[in-house]
């Protein structure tokens, strides 16, 4: 890999006065994507910041009725956590499907929003949950946190530190995995809180995230997976197609996803 | 050039390395410690396992730096002095491997994998698991076995033998 320089904070303090002094530099949470991306020289940041020395970001609480996730907590404490699978184990299983059992002990949920690819599974479970992203400075709601492929709300300088999720309501995340990369070919995320349904979509649209208002508006009269008989799936003309699946394949692929997602979290 | 410090397979290690250092470079190049593999040097293969602070990690998708204080074990780290452990036992007599290339990170990911999940793996589950692990020789079959004897082995659990 080319040189850089390596900064390891040992508190979020540090790592707010770093990244406001050292020249281009990028935060390095679990490095799962990071790091191959500098290898491939896709991402060549002079610095890094490691956060993985700062303890406060890591850890999940159950505070009122939201579960608060420490930005640096890693999918596989996600997925084990006694607290997410009692409020929201759908949530435990969307963490508990990325990547592989090793990448799951360095990949964290805050690297992964950060991030933002297109066919990740955080960006969708967490837009359909309702989340709000806490960063050193700002509140961000989920649906105004995703902005496009690999591009958020946060500005230079910014550090998510933690997610709140609001426990309570229905949700589940069904995904159809590339076999290889274990990415999402498609994957649908649907939360259920009052009479309110957040359908979102990931690894399917031309620009990263979506949500499917056609679906929302059939699962919010009944919250059934029969809801969506007879309702068209996103237009494959705004969908991506690559040497894995056309973009009508992912068109259908969303409408057996979302029943599949639908029917899981209406099974508890 | 910044200066690292961790356990490795129990003994105190440090040395300068750069910011660009990845763990598998320390532990091959500057430990000397040759038994963790590169296989794919993209986070897919799984020939670099090692356990850091007691989790499986791919170790080629991981800084030196990161490790600062870190407890690691490697292939190495297993074995005590000539006796094999559990699962480097049941890799030699279940035949788990054919040119043994992905073998150490097999074996960290086996034990990762009795950890978390115990000592009474089915295979479906020892299958599901090994998905972060690739072996080009074997089909698998014999790795599987492996795992679910060597699991058994590690908590004092008999396997009918074959």
């Amino acid at each position: 890999m080319y040189a850089f320089d390596f900064h390891r904070p040992a508190t979020l303090r540090q790592a707010n006065s770093l990244i406001g002094k050292v020249e281009d530099a990028k935060i390095l949470a679990g490095g799962q994507t990071l790091l191959p991306t500098m290898k491939q020289r896709l991402a060549s940041p002079a610095a890094v910041i490691d956060l993985s020395g700062v303890p406060e970001l890591v850890g999940i609480e159950q505070k009122g009725r939201n579960l608060v996730i420490g930005a640096m907590t890693s999918h596989a404490e996600v997925a084990s956590s006694a607290l997410v699978k009692a409020a929201l184990p759908g949530l435990a299983a969307l963490a508990g499907g990325i990547g592989d059992p090793h990448v799951r002990h360095k990949g964290t949920i805050g690297g992964s929003i950060a991030n933002n690819d297109p066919a990740a599974d955080y960006p969708a479970g967490l837009l359909a949950l309702g989340a709000t992203i806490v960063t050193n400075r700002r509140r961000i709601p989920a649906g105004e946190f995703f902005t496009g492929m690999f591009s958020t709300a946060l500005d230079e300088g910014e550090i998510i530190t933690k997610v709140i999720i609001p426990t309570g309501g229905k949700f589940a995340y069904a995904k159809f995995r590339n076999p290889a990369s274990r990415y999402a070919m498609v994957g649908v995320a649907v939360g259920k809180k009052g009479s309110s349904v957040v359908v979102a979509v990931t690894g399917a649209g031309s620009d990263g995230v979506f949500r499917w208002a056609e679906a929302e508006a059939a699962l919010g009269k009944r919250f059934n997976a029969k809801s969506l008989d007879g309702i068209k799936t996103p237009a494959a003309k705004e969908l991506n197609s690559d040497i894995h699946a056309s973009a009508e394949y992912r068109s259908h692929l969303i409408g057996v996803m979302a029943r599949r997602a639908v029917a899981a979290a209406t099974a508890k | 050039m910044p200066k690292v410090s961790m356990t490795v397979n129990g003994k105190r290690v440090s040395a300068d390395v750069e910011g660009r250092t990845l763990l598998v470079q320390f532990l091959r190049e500057h430990q000397r410690l040759t038994g963790t593999h590169v296989g794919c040097d993209t986070s897919q293969c799984g020939a670099c396992v090692v356990h850091v602070d007691g989790k499986a990690i791919k170790a080629c998708t991981t800084l030196a730096l990161s490790c600062e204080g870190a407890n690691v074990t490697t292939i190495e780290g297993l074995a005590n002095g000539t006796e094999l452990h559990p699962m480097q036992a049941a890799f030699r007599e279940h035949h788990g491997l054919q040119c043994g290339f992905c073998t150490p990170g097999m074996i960290m990911a086996a034990i990762d994998m009795v950890n978390r999940l115990g000592y009474d793996l089915s295979e479906d589950t020892i299958r599901h698991e090994l998905e972060g692990n690739i072996c080009r020789c074997t089909g698998y079959h014999n790795i599987v076995k492996a795992i679910q004897a060597g699991a058994a082995a590690m908590g004092g659990l008999k396997v009918a033998a074959e």
